[in-house]
């Protein structure tokens, strides 16, 4: 039994039943192929996570933001300001307690690099209703290039527990055709 | 020191008196935080029904750090301690060694239990029960959190220590049982767990003191988790013990082959420190190549690990049930086994959610691009519910009923009560799960007090099926609160009020009168002997071992499928 020492003090001799092995070699089998999957889909996918990232202090990446509203802001929806930056370009979005800094205007099926950090605690990219979730830390600067391809209103989420406000943060990106 | 021990009357094998206290200590412990804990889900599912939205939010992020630390940590390693003083001292017949180092243990644990939970009662350390720094919580926080660690390590130290004993003394012939390897597995793991949580929360303390200025947000979540998804490890490999061990007692299942079910659990030593890369999959600055590695433990091979004992586990029950006569079909061994027995009711559910729900969803949200679409949704405690819930809380809590009586040396009150429970907490558990990996597929975030975001600067609506999930999981929890409850109530009520046991227990269905090899005791030896290998014939178990394998793979692509809808990103 498996609670008393096996009865065959050679237990490591003893010849492996066929029913386990070939569930054994299935098992394995199927391991590589989802291993492999995720290497496939970097050549073939078209939703990899960037691995671009840097280090960057909160003053630094405000200032990069606020370049970008003085450059390209459009409108205003109450404080916040609307930003419609050229398809192509860096575009920065800042988390902090307890909102999303500023709203962004994209353009559909164009590409941006989108710069995501946090000012304070750790914040989670989350939109909505497309369903892309990534980890924003202070101190590190995420770069990834986006391509909305869909037009509409999306909401950004917060999903990382941020304190008390957390349920409060939510921003938003239009996409417009 | 002959008086140390009794011999019982059951198995025949003598028991140590101070480990037999500590197995209770420990087990008695573990329940009083499973219910404090459990008391504090219910409050979290409850707010996070929509249409009762139960808790103001400071008091939800209150409750839900408390749940996470009281059942995910204080409950199932108190549980663990009482596996390895009972893997090792009982069954391998054997005295413990240092019982007062033993009791040393536990009572830092339980202090550190205390503390901790007096600080989050506090309101000044509602930080989660990841508290990611820069967050940050009282110093006493962290304190707790390492006495409880250095109180558990100590106990993993005297399973090792008697080990040693047991060598030295010659209690047992041969090798170790598998149900005690399966636990040595557990406790080498917890041992790189403590050390991890070790190098993270002290320097930890030391910040909230104000000691150190700075710590790293990476750095800290990379380590931080090298503690805490291990430690998920070290339930697995107890639960997979206890999987074996409640089928040898009940059933008198054997392995198939001890060399391969011991070989599945040296592939979770080997493999399984690397999942902190499970919570890394979506940060900055790491490398794909680190990610993909890490993240399917070197090629999936401790999960091959747990698909192994997916088909040993059930193997050796059919193994042992054909034995005793019951060969119709493909699955009269199933049909025919004992139900109505909460050890072997809650072990079989264990066993079935653990692989078809925790499992698969597991190794799908595990798998690095497809974490995109659900990286701190609802999806990911939707997941972990069916790991440690459905697994190990299940696994733990249908192994009491037999500790009860052996341990406890009490009749279990309220059988009936008892014979509903695992299917009551099963089938809460299991909506709990799923209506919350159904609502993270949606996109609902996880910890969060409001989904309706009334009173935020910007609006959003998520789909109305999210709101309809959210309520189904409250009405699980409901069902799983209730399943917890009868637990607890046969469990303190056998402990307390239970008729005295003096002779031999009943522990299992009696070897059918006439089936060759049945003797009195239900422990007919089955398989795992030279020879037997080439007769084995397991048919129910490759069906069911096929239906899991299909599903795994299906539900495995149709989430590729999802995540090429989503923004294309690079």
């Amino acid at each position: 039994m498996a609670i008393t020492p096996p009865s065959n003090l050679l237990w490591w001799r003893e010849p492996v039943a066929r029913t386990e092995l070939v569930w054994i070699i299935i098992a394995f089998a199927w391991g590589l192929v989802m291993f492999f999957m995720m290497i496939y889909w970097h050549g073939a996918g078209e939703q990899n996570l960037s691995n671009e990232a840097y280090r960057i202090s909160a003053e630094r990446f405000t200032e990069k933001t606020n370049e970008m509203i003085e450059s390209h802001e459009v409108r205003k929806e109450g404080n916040f300001p609307v930003v419609r930056p050229p398809p192509g370009s860096d575009v920065y979005l800042i988390a902090r307690l307890w909102h999303w800094w500023p709203i962004l205007e994209l353009e559909k099926g164009q590409s941006y690099r989108l710069h995501l950090s946090s000012l304070d605690w750790q914040h989670g990219f989350s939109l909505q209703p497309t369903n892309i979730n990534v980890q924003v830390h202070p101190g590190y600067e995420l770069v990834m290039t986006v391509e909305p391809d869909r037009a509409g209103e999306y909401a950004v989420v917060c999903n990382e527990f941020c304190g008390i406000g957390h349920h409060l943060m939510v921003g938003k990106i239009y996409v417009t055709e | 020191m002959a008086e140390a021990f009794r011999t019982c009357p059951t198995t025949g094998l003598k028991v140590h008196l101070p480990a037999e206290n500590l197995i209770k200590a420990n087990a008695v412990a573990a329940v009083v935080f499973l219910a404090i804990g459990g008391f504090f889900g219910l409050l979290v599912a409850l707010t996070r029904w929509p249409a009762v939205h139960l808790l103001p939010a400071d008091w939800f992020y209150l409750a839900l750090t408390a749940h996470g630390l009281d059942v995910l940590l204080v409950w199932i390693i108190f549980f663990e301690m009482a596996v390895l003083y009972f893997a090792s001292a009982v069954l391998l017949n054997c005295r413990l060694a240092t019982p007062r180092v033993a009791w040393a243990g536990f009572v830092l644990m339980l202090a550190g239990a205390i503390i901790v939970n007096v600080a989050v009662l506090q309101g000044q350390s509602t930080v989660m029960f990841t508290s990611y720094v820069p967050m940050k919580a009282a110093p006493h926080f962290y304190l707790g959190m390492l006495l409880f660690a250095v109180g558990a390590l100590l106990g993993c130290f005297v399973f090792f220590g008697t080990l040693v004993v047991a060598r030295e003394e010659r209690t047992y012939r041969g090798s170790i049982p598998l149900v005690t390897f399966g636990a040595l597995t557990a406790a080498i793991i917890a041992v790189f767990t403590i050390a991890s949580g070790a190098i993270i929360l002290i320097p930890t303390f030391l910040w909230s003191l104000g000691i150190i200025q700075h710590i790293d947000t990476m750095v800290y979540k990379t380590v931080w988790w090298a503690m805490g998804h291990s430690s998920q490890q070290i339930n697995v490999a107890a639960h997979v013990a206890v999987w074996y061990a409640i089928a040898a007692m009940v059933l008198g299942a054997k392995p198939i082959s001890e060399k391969v079910s011991r070989l599945a659990f040296l592939f979770y030593i080997l493999f399984l420190q690397l999942a902190s890369a499970h919570h890394m999959l979506v940060e900055p600055g790491v490398s794909s190549e680190w990610k993909i590695f890490n993240t399917s433990y070197a090629m999936y091979l401790a999960v091959l690990g747990s698909m192994i004992h997916g088909m040993t586990v059930p193997g050796s029950i059919e193994a042992a049930q054909r034995r005793r006569g019951l060969t119709n079909g493909i699955f009269e061994w199933l049909r025919k086994a004992p139900w109505g027995n909460p050890a072997f009711s809650g072990m079989f559910m264990s066993l079935v959610m653990f692989g078809f729900i925790g499992g698969i969803s597991g190794v799908v949200m595990g798998t690095e691009q497809i974490n995109l679409i659900m990286h701190n949704t609802l999806y990911v405690p939707g997941h972990f519910h069916g790991t440690v819930v459905a697994g190990t809380t299940l696994a733990f809590m249908a192994i009491t009923y037999l500790v009860i009586p052996l341990i406890f040396r009490r009749e279990l009150v309220m059988p009936r009560v008892a014979k509903w429970q695992p299917y009551v907490f099963g089938l809460g558990v299991a909506g709990i799960s799923l209506f919350m990996m159904g609502a993270g597929t949606l996109g609902v975030a996880r910890r969060h007090w409001d989904i309706t975001f009334a009173g935020a600067m910007l609006p959003y609506d998520y789909p109305g099926a999210a709101f309809l999930m959210m309520g189904l999981n409250g009405l699980s929890a409901v069902l799983a609160t209730i399943g917890g409850i009868m637990y607890v109530v046969v469990v303190v009520g056998s402990v307390f009020f239970g008729r005295r046991v003096e002779g031999p227990v009943e522990l299992g269905p009696p070897a059918p009168r006439g089936v060759a090899g049945g003797s009195d005791l239900p422990a007919a030896e089955v398989v795992g002997q030279y020879g037997s290998a080439g007769t084995l014939k397991i048919p129910g178990t490759v069906a069911l071992v096929g239906v899991f394998f299909v599903c795994f793979v299906l539900y495995y692509f149709v989430n590729w499928k999802y995540l090429s809808e989503i923004w294309p990103l690079r």
